[in-house]
């Protein structure tokens, strides 16, 4: 404890840090997987191949991503960017079958009835599709926010200071309250961002009734506890 | 006396002929296809093929006079819903064509069309995200309509159909099933089209709301005048609400065409006979002379009413 409060200057930096670099990774994450998951819901022959083959993505182990992403991008090894990189493909990988299960999810008596008004395709798709998946994209975002920032930490192999600092840092000066202080940190992190992600779907779908969105918590929690 | 000639070369005989006879001898029509307002459909050797091979319509002709309720009454799949969805271009016919106001649907943009129609689905069809009244502005929005102004239109549209103004900000969910019903009928109504297609709108209603449905359709239709194209597979419903039903069979074949009191009267064949139930039931009603006069009484042996002199005092 007393580590801690001689630190906290380091740890509040260190979590900044970490959040300014997980947070882009799941925004771009969300924003490609979005047309990659339209594609295997709308097109059925190929959705089994695309999904399969993104999620795989994810059994690249990160030291090998980062040399793979180094090489072929021409970045360096030890950059921010690889990090960035690496996080989003993850990310990627994760929420992309999301998208593709939340179209799914949406009532196709609505999607009809939407058409039927005179939605154009692009329009349904903004204004009705995706809004209406959303308790399912939500749920997929969840899963997606919390592995990328514990996933964020392996960027001080790279040369990447974020929290994951103090596990290294712990372990070679041995403080075993250091590396302990660096998971609670992470963990604090994940779960505030996971707050403030369910109380950002509240906002923007007043439409569900609280049981639903109940239910939605529920299933996250699940695919979390699978992931 | 029909003013819009027929398609060239059509033999004598050809059913479509057979439909303008009727049309045309029906009287108020003719004097209406001169009013610039005036919305016929007419559909012409119409088929659909799926893909599966199924053919839910089969060389399909009918014409649909403008301001007057057609009814397609027939039992589930034999593709009363693709005809009506084949006018809004939901489905696109495989050969033939449909005409609205003589010009072909398939010469239409489809998003353009589905907005200038309004249309009623079961259960509403309402969209779940957004509130009661952006349902009933939702067309009215998407032709760009400014959006306060849609909103004050839905307003007065939930008077039309009897809602309270107090759902206004409700989402459907919130609903009773006739609430979502007549929101759905709002929202239809919304650009004021002149065509509103009803596929089913009263389906999955309790019977009390059902009837009270009903009766509000037979009112607006009375106030607002739009050619009204209504699909249902309840023979009471199609009597009680069109003015031309049009029975149907398997492949959209039409058994009879015709006013209700048409076809009660003179029913085409055993089958319609058979569907609208004028042998036994409801309406093969018998006489029973009692002490205070003569009632009617149905097959089931319950009295359905009275007897009664028209020219009494």
């Amino acid at each position: 404890m007393t580590w801690v409060l001689d630190n906290l200057g380091l740890i509040t930096d260190l979590t900044v840090e970490h959040l300014r670099q997980s947070a882009l990774p799941i925004v771009l994450g969300f924003l490609v997987s979005i047309p990659v998951g339209w594609a295997a819901f709308r097109y059925t022959a190929v959705r089994g191949p695309v999904l399969a083959l993104v999620g795989l993505l994810y059994t690249i182990p990160s030291l090998g991503l980062f040399g793979l992403l180094a090489a072929a991008l021409g970045i360096s090894f030890l950059s921010e960017t690889n990090l960035v990189v690496a996080l989003t493909i993850y990310a990627v990988a994760i929420m992309t079958r999301s998208v593709a299960d939340a179209l799914d999810s949406v009532d196709r008596t609505v999607r009809d009835a939407a058409t039927a008004m005179g939605y154009s395709p692009w329009r349904r798709f903004w204004t009705v599709e995706l809004p209406l998946a959303g308790p399912v994209l939500l749920a997929g975002l969840r899963v997606t926010a919390v592995s990328t920032i514990a996933l964020a930490t392996v960027g001080i192999l790279i040369g990447v200071e974020n929290l994951g600092y103090l596990f290294t840092n712990g372990s070679q000066r041995r403080i075993v309250a250091e590396v302990l202080a660096g998971v609670v940190a992470v963990v604090l992190v994940a779960v505030v961002i996971d707050l403030l992600l369910v109380w950002v779907g509240r906002l923007v779908m007043p439409w569900l009734p609280r049981h639903s969105r109940r239910r939605a918590a529920a299933r996250a929690a699940r695919q979390a506890v699978a992931a | 006396m029909c003013l819009r000639p027929g398609p060239v070369g059509a033999p004598p005989g050809h059913p479509l002929c057979e439909h303008r006879t009727l049309l045309c001898l029906g009287g108020g029509h003719v004097r209406q296809e001169r009013d610039p307002g005036y919305v016929v459909i007419e559909f012409r050797s119409v088929t659909k093929r799926f893909p599966d091979g199924t053919v839910a319509v089969d060389s399909f002709d009918l014409v649909i006079p403008a301001r007057r309720t057609t009814v397609l009454v027939g039992s589930s799949g034999c593709g009363k819903t693709t005809l009506l969805r084949m006018i809004n271009r939901l489905v696109d016919p495989t050969a033939g064509v449909i005409e609205i106001d003589g010009t072909s649907v398939l010469d239409r943009d489809p998003v353009q069309l589905r907005r200038s129609i309004g249309y009623v689905l079961q259960n509403g069809g309402l969209l779940p995200h957004l509130t009661v009244l952006d349902n009933v502005a939702t067309v009215p929005v998407l032709t760009g309509v400014r959006r306060r102004e849609a909103r004050l239109r839905a307003l007065e549209l939930l008077d039309v159909v009897g809602l309270d103004r107090s759902l206004a900000e409700r989402y459907p969910s919130q609903l009773s099933g006739g609430q979502q019903q007549r929101v759905g009928v709002a929202r239809g109504l919304a650009a004021d089209p002149n065509i509103l297609l009803m596929d089913e709108p009263f389906g999955a209603v309790d019977p009390i709301v059902r009837k009270e449905l009903q009766k509000e359709t037979i009112r607006l239709q009375r106030e607002l005048d739009k050619t009204v194209v209504f699909v249902t597979h309840d023979v009471d419903e199609a009597f009680l609400l069109g003015d031309q039903v049009v029975i149907l069979e398997k492949g959209a074949h039409i058994a009879q065409v015709g006013s209700p009191s048409e076809i009660i009267e003179n029913p085409a064949s055993e089958f319609v006979a058979s569907i609208i139930g004028v042998e036994r039931g409801a309406r093969a009603l018998h006489r029973k002379q009692t002490p205070t006069g003569t009632v009617l009484v149905d097959s089931a042996g319950r009295t359905q009413g009275v007897l009664v002199d028209e020219d009494r005092p």
